[in-house]
């Protein structure tokens, strides 16, 4: 069944780059309702790429995109969303922006392909458009067979990935998804993670992802901004967040000469005077030593010793601190309390064993 | 069906024309038709589903069952004319409305709230407002989709009517002229009736409380007005007939057409408004869809994201 195989160009992931590099760019910006303040003299500069928000409910992140959409006028200061400013261009924006709300909002009598068509068409795609964008864009997120049925049949998971559609089928330049784990289960959940940063490896779309769980923008983000009570706590990269870390993982095989190869590096290691940890509790982990690098002779030690005994290195890399431990070190308000919540220990299913370790490390 | 591969690898396209290619994540660089033709998609839509279409098998039933019921009459009394050679049709074109002001007030009860009460109720409002179009665009859209659904509901009939009574060879400019006022009087009415059933509809997510709501604003406004005009005409206060007339959106119709439209009134005594207060009628009439619009405009400026 041959299958439009002329007239398309293959894609060749597109640098994001929209004009220059930033996406969004906020100056001073507040918003004030008559009891509370949502927003307080916030000013950022977000760049291509995966840019996590965090910050707890009532944070003031959903009134940000309410704002970076030019759909609430900011009280005061500033705001451009890919160089369109968003108290006059909103309109503009909102064509080259794709949103993804908090809650449901699907209509259960619909098919997930019926709705898509018609979010695309609201969006300015003509008609023969919208429905080949449709179908490209419910493949990517994983919806096949299932998205001619009603919706109202769907699992939650499902139903994320329309809304996660929804807000692709224009291949728009920026996404904001608000909190797009929510009430999925750690398999979907790593999932949905994968596919948000598929949108910017292989879409080349930059996303704004807002989370209440530090532990999941780790995985997924290249920039973390931090909100509490309006404010910007901190905007940094993710490897900013954790490059001072010094832990190192190493893995090692048996031999017949050591049956329980981890133990015998422990004990040479041990008989050199660097102090060694098993790894932590998880399944799987027992194989894993932990110790603490001094500097770059560490590393040389750790080989030496492995290779003295004639075993061999699965593997040896340098544990990432989780990022919840930084804030809850640096500030003492409202993120830091947050961030013990939002290390995710319960999920067992990883992408990656380092995944899974560094979960346990930051727990 | 496409057999789905991993997305990473796109298939070079080589050789095997059978094969399914992977073609990766492709980018749109067609038009973008932005906010008017949104608002056009959304008008489109909401017409469409006024009669079910585009919707399960189950919404379809009552719209266009209403619809049938709404021309059959027109049918029959066509059918009647042609085969017996009437001088003139049973009915007045601008009169056919009014008798079948139920089947209206019904249609307009099922399919207001259903409209605008399910994007309440499902919250897919705020999708459309992270669309290009703006508040204004939606309740413009919706409103002149319910508009032309009734007024397609309404218009319909007299089409029938008018169609028939060429066939049975009645004089054509008396025709046509009586077309023409009846269209004009079916146009204000779908425009009155949808802005106020949208704005009640509007009001609540709730399905159920949006019909029983229309019904009641629709049957209870025309029940006592009528009441009222009865008693006023039996107290032989024929002034008062037609001020009362004013408080029910069928009577105002009436109003406006006898007055204008060479319409014969349905109020008591056969009295219809004078041309003065004809104007009064026009009015009142043009002010209530103006503030049907103003009201569902504050309403959807509030309800956003």
């Amino acid at each position: 069944m041959p299958r439009r195989l002329s007239g398309l160009t293959t894609r060749v992931a597109r640098v994001t780059n929209v004009g220059g590099v930033t996406v969004i760019a906020t100056e001073s910006l507040s918003k004030r309702f008559p009891r509370v303040t949502a927003l307080d003299r916030l000013s950022m500069d977000v760049g291509p790429g995966v840019t996590g928000l965090v910050g707890a409910n009532g944070a003031g992140k959903s009134t940000l995109i309410k704002i970076l959409l030019g759909l609430s006028p900011a009280t005061e200061g500033r705001a451009e969303v890919l160089g369109l400013d968003v108290a006059t261009e909103g309109a503009a924006i909102r064509e080259r922006v794709g949103y993804m709300p908090e809650h449901d909002c699907l209509p259960p009598d619909v098919s997930a392909t019926e709705f898509v068509v018609h979010m695309a068409r609201m969006s300015g795609l003509p008609p023969t458009a919208a429905r080949e964008r449709t179908a490209d864009t419910l493949r990517h997120v994983g919806l096949y067979e299932e998205r001619y049925r009603p919706m109202g049949g769907y699992s939650t998971g499902m139903k994320q990935r329309v809304k996660l559609a929804q807000a692709l089928v224009h291949d728009p330049d920026l996404v904001f998804l608000d909190e797009p784990t929510n009430g999925l289960d750690p398999v979907g959940r790593d999932e949905m993670l994968g596919l948000i940063r598929r949108i910017h490896t292989d879409f080349g779309i930059s996303v704004l992802v807002t989370s209440h769980l530090l532990g999941e923008l780790e995985r997924t983000c290249d920039h973390v901004v931090v909100v509490d009570g309006g404010k910007l706590l901190r905007s940094s990269s993710t490897t900013d967040f954790t490059q001072n870390t010094t832990t190192l993982a190493i893995e090692v095989t048996d031999t017949d000469e050591h049956p329980d190869g981890t133990r015998a590096v422990r004990e040479a290691l041990d008989a050199r005077g660097v102090s060694v940890q098993d790894g932590s509790g998880l399944p799987g982990s027992g194989h894993v030593l932990l110790l603490t690098a001094q500097g770059e002779e560490t590393y040389d030690l750790v080989r030496d010793v492995i290779a003295d005994l004639g075993l061999g290195l699965v593997r040896m890399e340098q544990r990432r601190h989780h990022i919840s431990e930084v804030f809850t070190n640096e500030t003492d308000t409202g993120a830091g309390t947050d961030a013990g919540t939002g290390t995710n220990t319960g999920a067992g299913h990883g992408n990656g064993e380092q995944r899974k370790e560094a979960v346990g490390h930051g727990g | 069906m496409a057999v789905e591969q991993p997305l990473r690898t796109p298939a070079p396209t080589s050789g095997d024309q059978t094969r399914i290619h992977n073609i990766g994540y492709r980018s749109y660089e067609g038009p973008r038709l932005g906010r008017s033709y949104a608002r056009l998609s959304l008008y489109s839509q909401s017409l469409r589903g006024s009669y079910g279409l585009g919707r399960s098998a189950k919404s379809k039933v009552l719209p266009m069952l209403l619809f049938v019921v709404m021309c059959i009459p027109a049918a029959i009394m066509v059918a009647v004319a042609v085969a017996t050679k009437v001088k003139e049709l049973p009915v007045d074109y601008t009169r056919y409305a009014i008798i079948m002001q139920a089947v209206i007030s019904l249609y307009i009860a099922s399919q207001a709230p259903q409209s605008v009460s399910r994007d309440l109720r499902f919250k897919t409002v705020p999708l459309y407002f992270s669309r290009p179009i703006e508040t204004a665009d939606y309740v413009r859209a919706k409103f002149a989709a319910l508009t032309s659904a009734l007024f397609i509901l309404t218009a319909t009939p007299l089409l029938v009517l008018y169609v028939g009574a060429l066939l049975a060879e009645l004089d054509f400019a008396d025709q046509t002229k009586g077309f023409a006022q009846g269209l004009v009087s079916v146009a204000l009415l779908s425009l009155l009736f949808a802005g106020i059933g949208l704005v009640i509809a509007a009001v609540t997510p709730r399905r159920g409380f949006g019909i029983a709501a229309v019904i009641a604003v629709l049957t209870i406004s025309y029940g006592a007005v009528s009441t009222l005009q009865a008693i006023a005409h039996v107290q032989d206060s024929s002034q008062a007939i037609a001020w009362i007339g004013l408080f029910s959106p069928v009577t105002l119709i009436d109003g406006v057409q006898s007055a204008f439209l060479g319409a014969s009134t349905t109020f008591p005594g056969g009295v219809g408004p004078s041309n003065g207060e004809g104007v009064v009628y026009v009015l009142i009439t043009l002010g209530l869809i103006a503030a049907c619009y103003g009201l569902l405009t504050r309403r959807y400026r509030k309800v956003g994201l």
